[in-house]
């Protein structure tokens, strides 16, 4: 299967890899996916809590090319974004931009869950 | 011209064709036209001769009389023959059929496709070394079996089945023994008669012939075998094949059983010195690698390895232009299920989507393999720096004890 130029840029060089203190009152976690689906994404929001928008965005994923070049671009797209608007990302903006086959859209719903389950996750302790 | 490396590890899905193969082939395409059912003309004659010496090559390989050989299009054909023509040909003896659940599609869909016209088959489970328990075989035999089809090695993971065990049994009951012998023949000392296999399905391109051209092995004495055609025609191969001969491919075909008899056991044993310097480099410099399948009865040139923690497809995506491997990956097939043959090793979910089978050949280098092993090393522990379950095996959280949020 050939890849598009982007997406392969996103899996060599994915942006955003790492870890925030999931403990922190300020971060949020969104954990998707599970091992034996073959894709388990993590996807963190530190929010930055007097304005309210995400100042940084941090992912791991465990899952095929497509799977780690939706949570880099995800992750890439929330930073400056308020939560509202974050919310909003919608899992055909990355297929459209990643331009991913059919077969692979089941990897940007799995970053919209993880994008949704990290702000539920921050609103849950704020 | 890109001067990158290519390196080639997928031989199990096909292999080259030898140089040599391909130069006895051209003749035949212009030189030497002839069909070798043209009874009356030269061109006829020369097409036959030519059929005849590639049977005679074929059959040597294998220890078999030249006419036990019958020429199809593949291996997926000579397989659909050997169970929907044994069905059909032996529906006074009994209906019902015996295979394992690793066995090949093709095999596996003939045998569904038997089950639909009204047949019976059990599939038998195999261990987590990837073997037949002899003792359901027998047990799963009845008066109503007509035959057992076991593939002689697997193709996702090279385990070796015990065939000469299979064949006692199936001799004790008097039924067929059919066998896959795909990834074997060529490879090792395949000798059917010599382990009571009746039927066996075979192809030229797993060989390092042409891709097009197979045959199936039908035993003619002590039982005669026969078989329903599956293709209707000019009753070609004993009536058991209709359809012109394919005689470039065929002529290819036997040049690669020549050269398979005098060059297989060298290439086996510098491949199998290969496959464990891969295998034991990429263990040693890797945590958590796990071979899949039998250690001990398995082709020389195959491994199949699961790299816990990172999944198969985006592990071959960080070297694919490069290194050409296969992966047990839901990803990387159609179904987005993971490997149904490694599943029945009783491998978790998890661990067959982690799998990547390398397959070595007959042109692999020891440079390749270095460069693999340089390559896959990156690869895994790129992918373990990205991978959340890493990071939390790493940090001793149970991974079984997550709720996972399945999709």
């Amino acid at each position: 299967m050939a890849y598009s130029e982007k997406l392969i840029e996103h899996f060599k060089h994915p942006k955003n890899v790492g870890t925030l203190d999931k403990a922190a009152k300020n971060v949020g976690t969104g954990l998707v996916g599970a091992p034996e689906c073959g894709d388990v994404m993590r996807l963190q929001i530190e929010v930055d809590e007097v304005s309210g928008v995400i100042k940084d965005a941090k992912f791991k994923t465990f899952g095929c090319g497509s799977a780690i070049a939706s949570s880099s671009l995800a992750t890439e797209w929330l930073k400056g974004k308020t939560l509202d608007e974050a919310a909003s990302i919608d899992n055909m903006d990355i297929v459209e931009e990643l331009a991913l086959p059919p077969v692979k859209i089941h990897c940007s719903v799995l970053a919209e869950d993880a994008i949704k389950g990290a702000i539920e996750n921050y609103r849950s302790k704020n | 011209m890109s001067k990158e490396k290519l390196v080639y590890l997928d031989n199990n899905a096909t292999t080259p064709t030898d140089p040599r193969v391909v130069d006895a082939m051209l003749p035949y395409f212009y030189e030497i036209p002839g069909n070798a059912a043209s009874r009356n003309h030269p061109f006829g004659w020369k097409a036959e001769e030519a059929v005849d010496y590639a049977r005679e090559q074929i059959a040597s390989l294998i220890n078999v009389e030249p006419k036990e050989v019958i020429f199809t299009s593949g291996a997926t054909e000579a397989d659909n023959l050997a169970i929907k023509g044994v069905f059909e040909m032996y529906a006074q003896k009994g209906n019902h059929i015996i295979t394992l659940t690793t066995e090949h599609k093709a095999v596996l869909d003939a045998c569904k496709k038997v089950e639909k016209m009204g047949g019976q088959v059990t599939y038998l489970e195999v261990n987590d070394k990837g073997l037949i328990n002899l003792a359901d075989l027998e047990a799963a035999i009845t008066d109503k079996t007509i035959m057992v089809s076991v593939m002689w090695a697997n193709n996702e993971t090279g385990v070796i089945q015990p065939m000469k065990e299979i064949g006692a049994i199936c001799a004790k009951h008097g039924v067929l023994f059919m066998s896959d012998a795909t990834q074997v023949v060529g490879k090792i000392d395949v000798d059917p008669r010599e382990v009571g296999v009746h039927l066996m399905a075979f192809t030229g391109h797993k060989m390092y012939g042409p891709k097009g051209v197979g045959a199936l092995f039908v035993n003619r004495k002590n039982p005669r075998v026969k078989v329903t055609a599956q293709m209707d025609g000019g009753g070609h191969e004993r009536g058991m094949r209709s359809g012109t001969l394919n005689v470039p491919g065929i002529v290819g075909f036997g040049k690669a059983a020549e050269i398979a008899k005098a060059e297989m056991h060298k290439d086996a044993e510098r491949l199998s010195g290969l496959r464990d310097k891969l295998e034991t480099a990429l263990m040693n410099n890797l945590e958590e690698v796990y071979i899949n399948g039998s250690k001990e009865n398995r082709m020389p040139h195959v491994t199949n390895l699961s790299f816990k923690h990172v999944e198969g497809e985006g592990l071959m995506m960080t070297f694919n232009q490069n290194i050409a491997v296969s992966s047990g990956s839901a990803c990387t097939s159609a179904s987005l299920e993971p490997s149904y043959v490694l599943i029945a090793y009783g491998l978790g979910d998890d661990l067959a989507h982690s799998s990547i089978r390398f397959s070595l050949g007959r042109f692999t280098t020891e440079e390749e393999i270095d460069f693999t092993i340089d390559a896959l090393t990156k690869g895994v522990s790129h992918m373990r720096d990205l991978s959340p379950i890493w990071e939390m095996y790493k940090e001793g959280v149970d991974l079984d004890a997550v709720v996972w949020s399945a999709h």
